[in-house]
This record gives C-alpha cells, sequence and structure tokens, in this order.
C-alpha cells in the first residue's frame, strides 16, 4: 500500500507545531497502525530526520498509552479498537491519513503527537482509592456481590484512561473516564465508604483541571475503545445529586 | 440546565394544549384565552397569575441560557488548538444544534411576544381577541410567517429530541436498559410537539379555520 500521511509536528510544548506531509510506500495490510508509524520513523532515522514521536506501551490494546486522532476519530475508524490493534486493511491503497495529537487544555502536547495526561492521574489521586483493608486475596464469595453490580463495576473497570473520550467530547469534557472510576469503586461494597464523597471530590477535580462540561452528545462512548457506556455518566450523576442535593456527602 | 428545561417543557405541553383548543372554535379559544388571565381570582387580582407565571418562565429561560453559555465557555476554553481534520460529530444533528437551535428559539419567542401577546407585528392585534388575530396572521398571503413559525417549532422538535434524554441523562435517571425506551420516548414526544404546535397555523394558512 502507498499512503500520504499528514502529521502533526510540534518540537515541544512552546512549539506553535503545524501538519506535514510524509509519502510512505511498502506498508502492508497486516501492519498495525503503529507499525506503520515505525516503517516511516526507521526511515526519517535513515535520512537524518527527527522521527515522529507518538505514545505505545503495550501494543496489546490494554494499556491506555496510543493515542491518535486518526482522520478525525480518536483511535481512527473501528470501534472499540485502540490505535496499536488497528489495521492497515482498515484503509485504501492511496489513501490520505491525518494523525494529530488528543487536543485539550488539560493533555498538553509534550510533543509531536504525545500528549502530557497528567490530568487524568490528578482526578484518580482525588478519589479513585479505597480505605477499606483488603488484605491478601479473600475466599472466592467470602463477600457476596450481586452479579448485576458486578458486571456493571466490571465494565467500568475496563476504562484504560487512554482519554479518548476527551479527544472526542465537543465540549473537551472527561466526563466518561471520569464516570467509569466513580462507578468502578461505587458499586463495588469496599468502595462504600468514601462512595459520595468520591463523586463530589473528582468532578470537582475534573472541573477545576479545565475539561469542559458533559453535555451528553455520546461522542465519547463511540470513541471509546472499551465501548463504556454513556449511561456510567447518568450513573455518576445520580451518585453526584444524591451526595449533593440529597446531603449524603459527609 | 436540565431542571429549567424540563420547566419549559411543561409550559410548553400546557401552552400546546391551549393552542389545539382553537379547533373548537373561537368562542371557546377566546373564552380559554379570558381564563388564563383569570386564573387564581378572586384570592388573585386578574392577571397576578399570569404575571407570576411570565416572571417564573424568564427566570427559567435565563437559567436555561446562563448555564448553557457557562458550559459553551467552558468548552471552547477546554479545545483552544482545533483539529485540522474533524468530521461532524456523530451524536446525531439534535445534539450538534442545540446552541444554535437556542438561539433560533429565543429569536423566535421575541417576535412571537410581538405578534401574538403584545400584538405589535400581528396585523390585526387586537387585544382580548386571540382567535381573530391568529387566524389574521397566518393568512396563506402571510406565508412566509407561517414558514417561519414552521422552522421554529422544528427546531423547537430537536431541541427537545436531545433535549430530553440529556436532562433525564443530568438527573441521573438513564440507564443502559431504559436508554432505548427513553430515546425513543423523547423521539416520540418531540414529533407531537411539532405536530401539535404546527397545526394551527397550517390550519390557518389551509383555510382550515377561519
Amino acid at each position: 500500500m502507498k499512503l500520504t500521511l499528514r502529521i502533526w509536528r510540534q518540537n515541544g510544548p512552546s512549539d506553535k507545531g503545524a501538519m506535514v506531509e510524509y509519502k510512505v510506500d511498502d506498508v502492508s495490510p497486516d501492519m498495525s497502525f503503529l507499525e506503520m508509524l515505525d516503517v516511516l520513523n526507521e526511515r526519517l532515522i535513515l535520512d537524518g530526520e527527527e522521527p515522529v514521536a507518538f505514545d505505545h506501551d503495550c501494543r496489546e490494546g490494554i494499556c491506555g498509552m496510543c493515542s491518535l486522532v486518526i482522520n478525525g476519530a480518536p483511535h481512527g475508524p473501528e470501534r472499540a479498537t485502540t490505535t496499536c490493534q488497528l489495521h492497515m486493511r482498515k484503509f485504501k491503497d492511496g489513501d490520505t491519513i491525518d494523525i494529530e495529537p488528543w487536543r485539550a487544555r488539560p493533555f498538553p502536547v509534550i510533543k509531536d503527537l504525545v500528549v502530557d495526561r497528567t490530568a487524568f492521574d490528578k482526578i484518580i489521586q482525588a478519589g479513585g482509592y479505597i480505605s477499606a483493608p483488603t488484605g491478601a486475596a479473600p475466599d472466592a464469595h467470602a463477600m457476596p456481590v450481586p452479579k448485576p453490580d458486578a458486571d456493571r463495576a466490571f465494565e467500568a473497570a475496563e476504562c484504560i484512561g487512554c482519554g479518548a473520550c476527551v479527544a472526542a467530547c465537543p465540549n473537551g469534557s472527561g466526563m466518561l473516564f471520569t464516570a467509569a472510576k466513580v462507578m468502578h469503586l461505587g458499586l463495588m461494597p469496599q468502595g462504600q465508604p468514601e462512595r459520595y464523597d468520591r463523586v463530589v471530590d473528582m468532578v470537582e477535580t475534573h472541573d477545576d483541571l479545565g475539561f469542559g462540561g458533559c453535555t451528553n452528545t455520546g461522542e465519547c462512548t463511540v470513541a471509546c475503545p472499551k465501548g463504556i457506556s454513556l449511561d456510567t455518566i447518568g450513573m455518576l450523576n445520580r451518585d453526584y445529586l444524591r451526595a449533593t442535593a440529597g446531603g449524603a456527602k459527609k | 440546565m436540565a431542571v429549567s428545561g424540563g420547566l419549559l417543557v411543561l409550559f410548553i405541553v400546557v401552552h400546546m394544549v391551549g393552542n389545539l383548543k382553537i379547533f373548537f372554535g373561537r368562542e371557546e379559544f377566546d373564552g380559554y384565552a379570558a381564563w388564563l388571565r383569570a386564573i387564581g381570582t378572586p384570592a388573585l387580582h386578574e392577571t397576578w397569575f399570569l404575571w407570576i407565571q411570565r416572571a417564573g418562565l424568564t427566570l427559567c429561560v435565563l437559567l436555561h441560557i446562563g448555564t448553557a453559555a457557562d458550559l459553551a465557555v467552558r468548552a471552547k476554553r477546554a479545545r483552544p488548538v482545533r483539529y485540522r481534520h474533524r468530521p461532524k460529530v456523530q451524536g446525531g444533528y439534535a445534539a450538534r444544534t442545540m446552541r444554535w437551535g437556542g438561539v433560533i428559539l429565543v429569536l423566535f419567542i421575541v417576535w412571537h411576544i410581538l405578534d401574538l401577546t403584545v400584538g405589535t407585528v400581528n396585523p390585526r392585534g387586537v387585544h382580548g381577541e386571540p382567535y381573530g388575530n391568529v387566524v389574521a396572521g397566518f393568512q396563506p398571503e402571510r406565508w412566509y410567517i407561517t414558514l417561519f413559525y414552521a422552522l421554529a417549532v422544528i427546531a423547537l422538535g430537536f431541541h427537545l429530541r436531545h433535549g430530553l434524554t440529556s436532562a433525564l441523562q443530568s438527573l441521573g435517571r438513564g440507564n443502559a436498559v431504559r436508554e432505548r425506551g427513553l430515546s425513543a420516548a423523547a423521539a416520540v414526544f418531540a414529533v407531537a410537539i411539532v405536530v401539535g404546535y404546527l397545526s394551527v397555523p397550517f390550519a390557518v394558512t389551509t383555510g382550515l379555520v377561519t
């Protein structure tokens, strides 16, 4: 396959940045999107140019490091798939592909396609923990959890914190991530002691960091590589109202 | 946003039911309009209730615009550098047009009050005779007014389509099991409101109500 890539190049946080065009020949349809960028970078290094910086780690779709907006879609055109698990067979020979970093004020660009997602860590620090001593692995069923709650918590726990929800949101909101983290703990018995403080603290931190507000457009859930559903935000809202209007927050 | 919008939806429903009384004839429609001014009497002076309601509605509209503006400003701040390549949002036409749709609705409400409440832009504009004013306002030769009303009401339909489900979600009432049903119910409700509101001007324009 022969492709034309238009890639966002930005030398550092204070650089203005621009889209730069590259031609890549001999791309195999079996390559992953990141392997295709590896091929480009190998050539750039041999030519004495600066390679394109991009985030990646496990390349198995579970770490949440890869973060490319491909033709305007975070993680590319395939649903429920991370960039590293996206393969070039999803594109056609001769395609032009635009590659940009996540765009949000709380995710400043470090270099090229790499953004700083410390803001998510700050949201986690605000409430993404439990204080109940859980000790060593307990016996199965020692603490019964209703099956629907366990399933729902597990679904929320699938969030890998990649930030695609923020990148996709027309409001630049990180509410799907926040909701996934809040509900993943809030539905489990071990998460109950901090349940209503957690939701308020995490939402406040989210807002203070400069993320936008949720208007339920549903863009996030379409972009989410783990398919976290929009009603997770509805559950967060319910807990938030119980905590504030209902007076459940201590 | 959800609470002020919800109160405005209640008004929209009651207002539409009132409008439909035009199909029962001049007497009933004008009588209903006169009753609206008399609600609460003799405990309240005539039109007091009306003014309390107007104040409440104005407050709701201002709160609704205020919270919407806050969200829009936060959204703009949250993405200072825009995408070079950005397809249209996938969340649907209704979700995409909430802000501009709202602006259209405000402009419409201003015109609508001048037309059928104050009467300054109505060709007849006789106080206390809404039936005659409505009929005069939507005559076939004033088709552009009917068209403007139609566009505004359709904009309202889209606004409700997204607004209703969004409000339920914001109030924590949505969940995956109910989501489909709620979304369908919101669509049906929005269509019913559009049809209900448009039936009156179109009935006049086509000569059904004279």
